[in-house]
């Protein structure tokens, strides 16, 4: 039951008994409504979220119950998929997602909380075209930028490695760390800053004791959505690696050929592989959504 | 030189903040400025500078290398054939036919995705925005599409839902008594738009969720104390006040489905009509191994690219002085 219709309810008691019979009905009417929307919200919820559900629960089954055209709902549960992919190295991909993907949040933060700031240091600089040339390179296709990146790479061996494909991932996350954090920079009073302006020695300890604290929230907001691009990526990961530096979801796209029963292990591998990222969302849902929404707007 | 002047010279070469620059061109003379104003200037520009070098080494210094290849003639299977190439490759890929058909794939595949996900978020939107009972976790269970590696989504949804043998999707149909559909080898460009409208949606919802809930209660409430009931209310005073996130959230998921490319590795190899640039141009470099074109298809795409950008960056930099103004 809607705890706003409850609250109006019980706000007025005492003139419920004088309410004509009409007004009465109008207010179940009211209820009705809301216990009738409240439930298709929740079809809506649950249908738009089926696909993740059915994902998990068919990691769990065996080749046979997965590949059936009726669903098959009461069947024997196990972890004999998930062996079977680790079987498969699944653990290096993972390992190799985590590297490329810490690596590259890592150095995006040390790079973006000082153009962040030094963007915040107001009103002498004007921040909307340095925020502008960031965002603008985001616009920028990573297609038209991929040939002389392979060609480059390629000439010096660094194909198939995990530190040349961190930073670009870090080409890729900059503008909208810069981007996102700016907003978070400008929450921060002036006077902190303008104090933290002035005393130039002691800039970079007012920077990390005074200024960081208050931003913190916004930064851990940034990082995990960096991680969250950076884990996710495929385009490039596809091309640059092979073997060594491969990471999940070019392996993932490589799983299946379509031949004999898969269903399950591609469940199982595909749960594992999105595991941590919807994990860690879900932590910091609040956060997220400060962070794309309000980071976006502001 | 003033920062903004410093920071122009980087960003005019490229043309691709038209919006912003235009506007700086027009601001009067900046006022002098005192010894402390231009120590902090000078410590802003090196804290700034650090971020726009590796922005330009990494994404715009490549750029640039494309369009140098697009005016050559270079295939990696005939080492020896390369050369100066004049506008032949722009010659090719505007006589080949493919690029027509790929920009209309693009256009086709981009555009359903963005309405589609911008309606279904608006609409649920405004179911979450109503207090009731499993709120935050109807909330989270939303929101797992956008979270989901695009890779396994794209599986997931070809094998697992779509799939004509034992895709729950056939399944659901056959309940309602409808024959089996071969989505993806009838339907391919609809099985790359449903995945992508399934990973979009809760991204527009939360942008618009956000906007939803910055309306001012009082204003709505007064609303229906006037009479207003809520259709009229959501058409006249909800409506505009979302217009800028809905611009916001079409801008963003745009730029994002513009250079889609894992749905269409995964589930259709870019058949039937779902080779988009961004695919195209990958097939080109990298299975054709024609250079000279794949640049070409590269520059292309970054020109219409900067067309549509540049009309969304003229549109965001209007969200953003009205923010200015206000603070």
């Amino acid at each position: 039951m809607s705890t706003a219709t409850a609250t109006k309810v019980s706000a007025a008691p005492p003139r419920s008994a004088l309410t004509p019979p009409r007004r009465r009905s109008k207010r179940m009417r009211h209820r009705a409504t809301s216990t009738a929307l409240t439930i298709f919200t929740w079809i809506v919820t649950l249908g738009f979220f089926f696909p993740v559900a059915w994902m998990v629960f068919t990691a769990f089954k065996t080749e046979a119950a997965a590949a059936t055209k009726t669903p098959t709902i009461f069947t024997a549960l196990s972890l004999d998929r998930f062996a079977e992919v680790l079987d498969r190295g699944f653990g290096v991909y993972l390992l190799n997602s985590l590297t490329a993907s810490v690596m590259s949040t890592v150095i995006v933060l040390l790079l973006a909380i000082p153009a962040a700031y030094g963007l915040s240091i107001r009103p002498i600089i004007k921040s909307t075209d340095a925020l502008f040339f960031f965002i603008s390179t985001r616009f920028m296709p990573i297609a038209a930028a991929i040939i002389p990146i392979y060609l480059l790479l390629q000439s010096f061996g660094a194909l198939d490695n995990i530190s040349a494909l961190s930073i670009l991932y870090v080409g890729m996350n900059l503008p909208l760390a810069v981007w996102m954090m700016r907003s978070f920079f400008s929450e921060v009073p002036l006077e902190i800053v303008e104090a933290a302006q002035i005393d130039g020695a002691n800039f970079f300890t007012e920077l990390v004791r005074v200024v960081m604290p208050i931003v913190a929230p916004g930064i851990a907001a940034a990082a995990l959505i960096c991680f969250i691009f950076a884990w996710n990526e495929y385009f490039l990961a596809s091309l640059l690696t092979s073997t060594m530096a491969r990471t999940t979801p070019p392996f993932l796209g490589s799983f299946v050929d379509g031949r004999g029963q898969f269903l399950a292990v591609l469940s199982a591998a595909s749960t594992l592989a999105v595991l941590p990222v919807v994990l860690a969302g879900w932590l910091a849902q609040k956060r997220l959504v400060t962070g794309l929404a309000m980071g976006a707007i502001k | 030189m003033t920062a903004p002047d410093l920071i122009r010279t980087v960003a005019e070469p490229e043309d691709q903040a038209p919006a912003a620059s235009r506007t700086t061109r027009r601001r009067p003379p900046k006022p002098e400025l005192s010894g402390g104003q231009k120590k902090a200037l000078r410590l802003a520009r090196a804290l700034v500078w650090p971020a726009i070098v590796v922005a330009i080494l990494v994404t715009q210094i490549p750029f640039l290398v494309t369009i140098y290849y697009s005016f050559q003639r270079w295939n990696l299977m005939r080492p020896g054939s390369r050369g100066f190439a004049g506008f032949d490759n722009y010659v090719t890929v505007f006589t080949g036919g493919a690029f027509m058909q790929s920009l209309a794939a693009t256009v086709v595949i981009t555009g359903s995705s963005i309405v589609l996900s911008v309606l279904f978020g608006l609409g649920i939107a405004l179911l979450l925005n109503r207090k009731f009972f499993g709120q935050g976790l109807a909330r989270t269970l939303v929101i797992t599409p956008f979270l989901m590696m695009p890779a396994a989504a794209a599986l997931i949804f070809k094998w697992s839902m779509l799939d004509a043998n034992v895709g729950m999707v056939n399944w659901g149909l056959s309940v309602l008594g409808v024959d089996p559909v071969q989505w993806n080898t009838d339907f391919p460009a609809l099985t790359v738009i449903m995945v992508l409208t399934w990973q979009y949606t809760p991204f527009m919802m939360l942008i618009l969720l956000a906007g939803l809930q910055s309306q001012s209660k009082e204003t709505l409430e007064a609303a229906s104390v006037d009479g207003a009931g809520p259709i009229r209310s959501f058409v006249h005073m909800t409506l505009p006040h979302l217009r800028q996130y809905i611009e916001l959230a079409v801008l963003l998921g745009g730029i994002m489905l513009l250079q889609v490319f894992d749905p269409i590795a995964i589930m259709t190899r870019g058949t039937g009509g779902t080779k988009t640039l961004s695919y195209l141009l990958y097939e080109r470099a990298f299975v054709g191994l024609e250079i000279g074109e794949a640049a070409a298809y590269g520059v292309i795409t970054v020109l219409l690219t900067i067309i549509v950008a540049s009309v969304a960056l003229r549109l965001l930099f209007k969200i953003f002085s009205s923010e200015g103004a206000k603070s």
